[in-house]
């Protein structure tokens, strides 16, 4: 079997003096849509901050496509869009997408191409801060998917955009996974993961699953996902009690 | 480091200063503004005029970099493009030199109608060449922009980045000679001048002021100017850090 695009080894992460991430283990396949997910706060953001080596981590490890997270090489290979849109306001779009296109000596027809994959072709010219908060996430996007990553890290991409915008990204992610892109996102609305091929639930800085959307909700004897996570969470916590 | 990434940086970081407008117009105007003011403030001694003046010319380039500067490297922090930025193939010295260099540009603009204003419209004397004036001016603002982009990694918002001006410049400004000659001073507070950088530009400039010829010690404080940038870059790449708590 090929090796896992992620692999996370005993991973301890704390932040302003509190443990966030509490001894993670697990392998992210390549090729795949695979969903994190959990609630505000569990640590999504933190682990998706370890994947692209920006995090101080405690101890543990974390392999990406078989070099350590955050190497040289790997950021030519990783696209990261963060939480909130991190594009300069105060450029236009096409502004925004030369410079980061510049950092990966990619071409002005690679922009082009970007800009009407996010359908932004029409607002090329305008500020970033006039535009719309879905226009700003997916310029956002357009900057990371600009290099043609291997590996593209999601932190909540799909959060206030309206469903047809939502509907076209996913199409775009699965387009992305046919073409042998690892897409990992997160997202803390459950009704998003029937869209991924797998799913890790996160709670706590914890693990609570890591398994395909219908194992899950056949393991756990639900019809939803939402429901699936309430079951397996409080499964968890009776026999922490018991 | 990459000359392709550092310069597209500069292209960029100019780009975003271009839109604004008002930030342009009082970082080229508001010097000669100044100097004009003084300039009238001092008409009945062109003497003082001369001399204040030329140290000012140093001055003023100094604090308004290092303010800039300041505050554009921590907006970079705050939106979490630099977060963004340190996943990407640049590294921190591109990130460094491109914006040193794209407000050295800026500054050299301020720099040359600040001097046009002072030494033709308002008659300040020099003895020496006036391309050491404007030399000096250019270096002194690089290193205002450098030591910038180092303090603004200490600065965790816009208010304690505006703060560092009075911490980090006011006493440099006290001490640098302008209001008292350096060896009149408490000899304590000499020996802390001459670790400032500062103290350095202002004797270059006096030097040129006072000497037809380049002397011995404009090129000794100009080295030190030089140098002085190189170590805050260097600084300021190391306390740039790509993983953070
Ligand atoms: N910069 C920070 N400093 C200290 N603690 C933080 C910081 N950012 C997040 N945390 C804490 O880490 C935990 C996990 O946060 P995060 O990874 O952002 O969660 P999520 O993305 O799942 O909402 C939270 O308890 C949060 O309070
Ligand atoms: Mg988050």
């Amino acid at each position: 079997m090929e090796a896992a695009a992620i692999a996370v080894k005993n991973l301890v992460v704390t932040r302003g003096g509190r443990r966030v991430l509490h001894q993670l283990n697990v392998d992210i396949p390549r090729g795949h849509i695979t969903g994190l997910l959990g609630p505000s706060g569990c640590g999504k953001t933190t682990l998706m901050r370890c994947v692209v080596g920006v995090q101080r981590v405690e101890s543990g490890t974390v392999t990406v496509l078989g070099d350590a997270a955050g190497s040289a090489a790997l950021r030519r290979r990783v696209g990261y869009v963060t939480q909130s849109p991190s594009v300069y306001a105060d450029l236009s779009v096409a502004d925004n997408l030369s410079y980061f296109a510049s950092l990966f000596g990619a071409s002005k027809q690679r922009v082009r191409k970007t800009m009407s994959d996010v359908e932004l072709s029409d607002s090329a010219n305008q500020l970033v801060s006039q535009l719309s908060g879905g226009q700003r996430t997916r310029v956002s996007l357009a900057c990371a998917l600009i290099s043609e990553p291997e590996l593209l890290v999601l932190d909540e991409p799909t959060v206030g955009l309206d469903p047809v915008l939502r509907a076209q990204l996913w199409q775009q992610f699965h387009e992305l996974a046919d073409s042998g892109v690892t897409v990992l996102l997160s997202s803390h609305v459950m009704d998003e993961a029937t869209h991924c091929h797998r799913l890790l639930l996160m709670r706590d800085g914890s693990f609570v699953a890591d398994d395909t959307p219908d194992a899950l909700l056949s393991q756990t004897a639900t019809l939803d996902l939402e429901s699936a996570f309430l079951a397996l969470v409080s499964d968890r916590t009776d026999s922490q009690e018991a | 480091m990459s000359l392709r990434i550092a310069t597209m940086t500069v292209w960029r970081v100019l780009n975003q200063l271009r839109r604004d407008r008002r930030t342009v117009a009082l970082l080229l105007i508001m010097p000669s503004v100044l100097m004009t003011l003084l300039r009238y403030v001092f008409d009945g001694s062109p003497m003082v005029f001369d001399h204040i003046g030329v140290t000012l010319l140093g001055i003023f380039p100094f604090i308004v970099m290092f303010l800039v500067t300041s505050v554009a490297m921590l907006r970079e922090r705050t939106s979490g493009t630099l977060e963004r930025l340190l996943t990407t193939p640049i590294s921190k010295l591109d990130l460094l030199v491109g914006y040193g260099t794209a407000f050295a540009l800026v500054a050299a603009v301020q720099t040359l109608l600040t001097c046009a204003t002072t030494l033709w419209l308002l008659d300040l004397h020099v003895c020496g060449n006036l391309s050491f004036v404007i030399g000096i001016s250019v270096a002194d603002a690089v290193l205002g922009a450098a030591l910038g982009l180092l303090v603004s990694a200490f600065a965790a918002t816009e208010f304690q980045a505006v703060q560092f001006m009075p911490a980090i410049v006011l006493p440099q400004l006290l001490l640098c000679g302008l209001f008292a000659p350096r060896d009149s001073m408490a000899s304590w507070l000499d020996a802390a001048s001459s670790l400032m950088p500062l103290s350095y530009v202002v004797e270059a400039l006096s030097e040129v002021a006072r000497h037809a010829e380049a002397t011995a010690i404009l090129w000794r404080d100009l080295g030190i100017v030089v140098g002085l940038i190189g170590v805050c870059l260097v600084l300021a790449a190391v306390t740039l850090r790509r993983k953070t708590p």
